[in-house]
């Protein structure tokens, strides 16, 4: 005990102590456990990557370029692409953060900034959250006994009367791009929606009581303060729910209309790389398992460079943000 | 919509988990003879025909448990082949190749026959008529909008919406397939020429919405306005889906139904294998125009005496009292002549 460094500067009866020999031993043992965590997590990755390529490989021999820029899926020809795939996995995802976005920063400056009571927006936010809870299948279940039969008529409208725009080019039957992506914008809300208001809840009240000094308006702070302060991290919540809306399976594999075709068209059945690996493999022969571990392994690679792209940016708003080169 | 799939994985699941073990404990307590369990996969088309067989068969034969997944013909071709199952079921007879490929030798017994009709989705319009080379240029992709003057000069005084035509068909390996595209082969020469194929999978028009198992068919079209699809009669009338009246080879528009059926089934044949060819554009007047036999498939040798003597008599018992439940799911019995065929051919299994 005496040869212990820190034995001297505290006195027995003060309220911190030196540390003893067993709180070392937690504190090595927890390092390195945090440690090997973060490597395990490396090599998952890694090793997810590797194995679903190396199943690839064949397919990759196979099919090279052609089979990202084929929009056929033969089985009986082997003849396997994935275009309309990566096409409606990118376009739902886009239309869904456009909505989900939209809404979702809106529910958080509507609940950060003074205009509910306190204890109120905490309601609101638990709610919001709540909708992240929901079973994908129940979502995708609601969007064809909810949602499909209530956007038909307005969609089949707008096919009658402006169907010469490509958005609006063939008529709404059932499942397709739309229903879809609403259900998406659903589902990617409450990720957007809560780090968009940690995002505003950061930003430090002083910022805002020197707006307001200056003679700012509401809308003015909220507008060109809060919001550009929080950028960063609303950014991040944008990119983060757009991850979340390429890897969506279930509710888009019922709501998508699994059809193998590039359209612009909102209104039209399409297919996405998830829904596509979704319905094939259950019954797939080796050969087009191969094709599948491709269209997989295309998916891991969109997702892994969209997050990677939003961190990156994400770190590049922060730096001009924080005013640091 | 993949649901169904794992719904029917679950559903496999459970039933083997929970069945085995409830028949092996049924045997011990009653002390009689060894239980036999059975399990079959393929068509999703005679599915509810062989659940119900199945159900009322066991009832009569407490020693043998069954079970059947309905997995689509492909499927249940590729497991006859890796023999994983005991038996299997088709809407498209074993090919030649294919059967060179199952060791244990290969008995394909027609077991039923059944209408493949277009059911639709058009809101106020339950009576539709469809000639020949309409039909086939619906699936082919040429006529793309309801209101086409070529479908509305059939249907004088419907009214047909100015929507696009939504085609749904199937998403996996199936005989059902097989059959409507080797109709619509032999009613548009061209429909070969033009690349779109005839199979159990096939290339159809890019827009096409792709679901899996008759089911799967039937209930996109069910929640899709302006669809059409494919299915065997009986999904179409449970879920309740209008169905068109078809031209047939001879000229009439032909509404599905049993007589119509038998009629198209009508044709005599001596050999199994001319059983398909007659049946893929009936001529006669006044049959429904989309036909087609389904098929068990067995092994010719068991391992065991005891399971191909239950497989036989299971087999045996549904080409004899099994055929009158097909009525009333929308199925149509065996002529004599070929429950005739049919027996031979089950009798090639070893005993």
């Amino acid at each position: 005990m005496s040869s212990h460094p820190f034995a001297l500067a505290a006195s027995p009866d003060a309220v911190s102590q030196a540390p003893g020999g067993g709180e070392y031993l937690v504190d090595r043992a927890f390092r390195s456990l945090a440690i090997a965590a973060a490597c395990i997590l490396i090599v998952l990755v890694a090793y997810i990557v590797w194995k679903i390529g190396g199943q690839a490989l064949p397919a990759i021999g196979k099919y090279h370029v052609d089979f990202l820029v084929s929009t056929t899926w033969n089985v009986q020809e082997q003849k396997f692409g994935i275009l309309p795939g990566i096409w409606g996995t990118l376009y739902s995802s886009l239309l869904a953060l456009l909505i989900g976005g939209f809404f979702g920063l809106t529910v958080a400056i509507f609940l950060t900034q003074g205009f509910l009571h306190k204890r109120l927006a905490f309601v609101f936010r638990l709610i919001c959250e709540m909708l992240a809870a929901i079973p994908s299948v129940v979502f995708g279940l609601w969007g064809i006994f909810v949602v499909i039969p209530t956007i038909r008529p307005a969609a089949n409208w707008l096919n009658e009367t402006l169907g010469f725009i490509p958005f609006f080019s063939t008529s709404l039957s059932g499942p397709g791009l739309l229903p879809a992506a609403i259900v998406l914008a659903i589902m990617v809300l409450p990720t957007v929606a809560a780090i968009s208001q940690d995002a505003l809840s950061a930003v430090p009240y002083r910022t805002k009581e020197a707006a307001f000094g200056m003679g700012a308006t509401r809308w003015e702070v909220i507008l060109k303060v809060m919001v550009p302060t929080a950028a960063g991290g609303i950014f991040s919540a944008m990119v983060l729910g757009f991850g979340r809306a390429l890897g969506e399976t279930m509710a888009l594999a019922m709501l998508i209309g699994n059809s193998n075709q590039v359209t612009l068209s909102l209104f039209a059945p399409a297919e996405t790389l998830a829904a596509l690996l979704a319905s094939h493999f259950p019954e797939a022969g080796p050969a087009e398992v191969e094709a599948l571990m491709y269209a997989a392994l295309v998916l891991l690679a969109i997702t892994l460079l969209v997050n990677i792209a939003g961190i990156g940016l994400l770190t590049l708003t922060q730096r001009r943000i924080s005013g640091k080169a | 919509m993949n649901a169904p799939h794992i719904g029917r994985m679950i559903a496999a699941a459970v039933a083997l988990s929970i069945g085995l073990p409830a028949a092996a404990g049924w045997a011990q307590g009653a002390g009689t003879a060894a239980s036999i369990s059975l399990s079959g996969a393929g068509a999703t088309f005679p599915a509810p025909l062989y659940k119900k067989w199945i159900d009322v068969y066991q009832a009569a034969h407490r020693n043998v448990s069954m079970s059947y997944s309905a997995v689509g013909s492909g499927e249940g071709i590729k497991r006859f082949i890796a023999e994983t199952v005991d038996f299997a079921a088709s809407d498209e007879n074993l090919t030649e190749k294919d059967a060179a490929k199952v060791e244990a030798g290969a008995a394909t017994v027609p077991a039923t026959a059944g209408m493949i009709v277009l059911a639709y989705n058009i809101p106020g319009v339950s009576e539709i008529r469809l000639p020949r080379d309409v039909y086939a240029d619906i699936f082919g992709g040429v006529i793309r909008r309801w209101d086409d003057p070529r479908i509305q000069a059939a249907n004088v005084g419907v009214r047909l919406p100015s929507r696009d035509i939504a085609i749904v068909a199937r998403l996996d390996s199936s005989g059902t397939t097989a059959a409507f595209t080797r109709n619509l082969a032999a009613v548009d020469p061209s429909w070969r020429s033009r690349g779109l194929g005839v199979g159990k999978l096939v290339a159809w028009p890019s827009r096409t919405m792709l679901a899996p198992g008759n089911e799967g068919v039937a209930a996109r079209i069910k929640i899709s306005e302006g669809a059409i699809g494919y299915v065997e009669y009986g999904f179409a009338k449970r879920l309740g889906l209008p169905m068109a009246a078809l031209q047939n080879k001879s000229g009439q528009f032909v509404a599905p139904s049993e007589s119509a059926a038998q009629l198209a089934l009508s044709a005599r044949v001596v050999e199994a294998k001319q059983l398909e060819p007659s049946v893929v554009d009936p001529a006669a007047v006044g049959a429904y125009p989309i036909v087609s036999y389904s098929w068990l498939f067995l092994y010719r040798h068991y391992p065991d005496p005891a399971r191909a003597a239950a497989v036989r008599d299971f087999v045996a018992w549904g080409l004899a009292e099994g055929q009158q439940y097909g009525v009333e799911l929308g199925y149509v019995p065996l002529s004599a002549d070929v429950v005739a065929l049919s027996r031979q051919i089950l009798d090639t299994v070893a005993k």
